[in-house]
């Protein structure tokens, strides 16, 4: 099947003997370029046979023959005409005989039709499965921290000192720079309402009480949750294709202590540390418009801000943070394990691990709101 | 009178496993006797990895019990299962080392787990393990740094960390060259010799199957289960089933 670039273009010669018609193909067929069209070759006879042969300048061929060989196998079934095609090269009668195969026989049977009650069949049984999943998940991470009480010795301190610093020192940057701009972004909408009122000075309360009780937690969690929660998502699904969590499960190793709680107590410690940082930042960022667009002076802003930020806001803030910092570890680490064992898999648990996080962060902070409310904190 | 009854190392009796659909494997019953290398093999898509994980307990068995030395291991509660888990050892197929550990470390924390052994015997036991596998002076390196088959001779050495009474082997062979996993069945055959470790192994590798198999199973997607048992040379010789000689290839071409 060599190819020569001065070899002619494929090509059929038809003639008609009788109630048979020869077809010479000759030339060069190649799959890439175009190949006569059957329906041309017939030129509306309806012969009651049909005779391939190779023309004597039949260069080469690949499936493009077998291609025009199986079209013309086609119209002589469809139409009651005897195809011959016992002269072309055996390898060709071979091909069509496995195109002809393959359209007929040894095929799966079709999928079957979607019917509506097992769409909500599977999405119920899906479900299930799903709550099944996640509550062993809690319940396995709840009997953890029982096991780690009762033998401290076995928490990888060493382990989860590592994640502190991965997902503590090393996410200052990011967190310092959005707090910052978030308190920015709040003094200057701040800014357009107490400006028409006279009440300037109210930005310094405003930025205060908006970081201090939700800002700072909320902007810290997402960060974390994009930065740190993909992460642990990622490890743990990429050790769950290498059958590393395997080697945990049949040696009698329970992954949830080895691998999700040095991960998540990392997290609920450092988010609160984080999320102080991006008080002080968010601050800072409402402190810099303040003085730069409303002419405050710093010593202004910080006393004002000090005589309605309490301790108590702060603290709401923390424990917010410190609730926020284990869903989004817990996110991470239950979608990671969860990852199906291919590259693809642990995309996606990547992907699932942070909107998990965000959809429990917002539910969890709307259920703040309400506890603290009623609280009157 | 009767002797008394030798009670084998596995002994799997009426297994159906599977994942959740329609089961892989029904009704497979087996036994492996004590120091034995027992290989199962089967085509792909047979249904070997899947026996496998169903033996370690990785997967639930449907129906069926998997016996460790006479004590029942499916039905088993967690406290008992985590006792039996210690009669064994798996080398995955990847080696499944821990990336973020050194081989030492890998070897050192099963031990860490389950012995009262203080540090230094521990350091002893690693150094002994490496050595055992030929990994002397390994230790420091991470599973990323060393070569497909190191992984598996240091996986294999994690593997036999608390002196395990069986094996099991996940396809072995799977992406070594032919001179590497000769060494490695040479490193199997060595182990079972010295320590007396049972061996079970799924494998495809005909070399292998041939050079230290004591027994086989072969198992079969068509069949779901077990057409063929016995010892390679006697069954290529004896069966009449097409696909156990197809599999195992003629007498006259055996290695």
């Amino acid at each position: 099947m060599s190819d020569s670039s001065t070899a002619t273009a494929a090509r059929v010669e038809a003639r008609l003997e009788g109630d048979c018609l020869h077809v010479a193909v000759g030339g060069q067929w190649r799959i890439t370029r175009n190949r006569p069209a059957w329906a041309d070759v017939l030129a509306a006879r309806t012969p009651a046979r049909v005779r391939l042969e190779p023309a004597a300048d039949l260069a080469a061929w690949d499936s493009s023959l077998v291609l025009f060989a199986d079209e013309a196998r086609r119209w002589c079934e469809g139409h009651d005409a005897y195809c011959d095609l016992t002269a072309l090269p055996p390898a060709v009668t071979q091909l069509v005989t496995q195109i002809a195969g393959a359209q007929v026989g040894n095929v799966p049977p079709p999928r079957a039709a979607p019917n509506l009650l097992a769409w909500l069949g599977g999405l119920a049984t899906d479900a299930w499965r799903r709550t099944h999943n996640n509550t062993e998940f809690v319940g396995e991470c709840a009997l953890g921290v029982l096991f780690v009480l009762r033998h401290p010795r076995k928490f990888r301190w060493r382990d989860c000192l590592g994640e502190m610093q991965q997902c503590g020192a090393k996410a200052l940057p990011i967190v310092g720079l959005i707090s910052f701009l978030v308190g920015v972004t709040l003094a200057y909408t701040g800014a357009l309402v107490l400006r028409q009122v006279g009440g300037d000075i109210w930005l310094a309360d405003l930025i205060g009480l908006a970081m201090v009780r939700e800002m700072a937690a909320v902007m810290t969690a997402v960060v974390l949750a994009g930065r740190t929660g993909a992460a642990f998502a990622a490890t743990l699904g990429n050790m769950k294709a290498g059958e590393e969590i395997d080697a945990f499960v049949t040696l009698g190793i329970r992954p949830v202590v080895f691998l999700v709680l040095p991960r998540v107590v990392a997290l609920g410690l450092m988010t609160p540390l984080l999320a102080l940082y991006a008080n002080a930042l968010g601050m800072i960022g409402g402190l810099v418009v303040a003085k730069q667009v409303l002419s405050i002076q710093p010593s202004a802003y910080w006393v004002e801000m000090l005589a309605n930020v309490s301790l108590s806001d702060i603290a709401t803030g923390m424990i917010k943070a410190v609730a926020f910092g284990l869903i989004v570890g817990l996110a991470g680490c239950l979608r990671g394990l969860q990852a199906e064992r291919s590259a693809a898999g642990v995309g996606r648990a990547a992907t699932s691990a942070v909107v998990t996080a965000l959809l429990l962060l917002v539910v969890a902070d709307a259920v703040f709101a309400v506890l603290f409310h009623i609280l009157g904190l | 009178m009767d002797s008394p009854k030798i009670i084998p190392a596995i002994e799997v009796a009426g297994l159906e496993c599977g994942y959740g659909g329609a089961p892989v494997l029904k009704n497979v019953s087996f036994q492996v006797r004590r120091g034995e290398i027992f290989f199962v093999i089967g085509g792909s898509g047979c249904g070997k990895s899947t026996l496998l994980r169903h033996l370690v307990g990785l997967n639930e068995v449907t129906a069926g019990t998997v016996s460790f030395f006479g004590e029942p291991f499916t039905t088993a509660d967690a406290e008992q299962r985590r006792v039996l888990l210690r009669t064994f050892g798996v080398l995955y197929q990847g080696g499944a080392l821990w990336t973020s550990l050194t081989l030492r470390e890998n070897i050192a924390l099963p031990l860490e787990e389950y012995t009262p052994l203080a540090r230094v015997e521990r350091e002893e036991i690693v150094a002994l393990k490496l050595a055992q596998v030929g990994l002397t002076g390994y230790g420091d390196y991470y599973p990323a740094e060393i070569s497909g088959g190191m992984k598996k001779r240091a996986a294999l050495a994690r593997a036999l960390a608390l002196d395990p009474a069986i094996v099991f082997f996940d396809e072995p062979s799977a992406g070594l060259d032919p001179v590497t996993s000769r060494h490695l069945d040479d490193l199997i055959r060595h182990i079972r010799d010295t320590l007396g470790t049972t061996c079970v192994i799924v494998s495809h590798e005909l070399a292998s199957i041939y050079a230290i198999a004591d027994r086989l199973i072969m198992l079969d997607k068509t069949a779901q289960g077990i057409i063929a048992e016995g010892v390679p040379r006697e069954l290529a010789r004896s069966t009449r089933d097409e696909r156990v000689r197809d599999f195992l290839g003629r007498p006259e071409n055996q290695p």
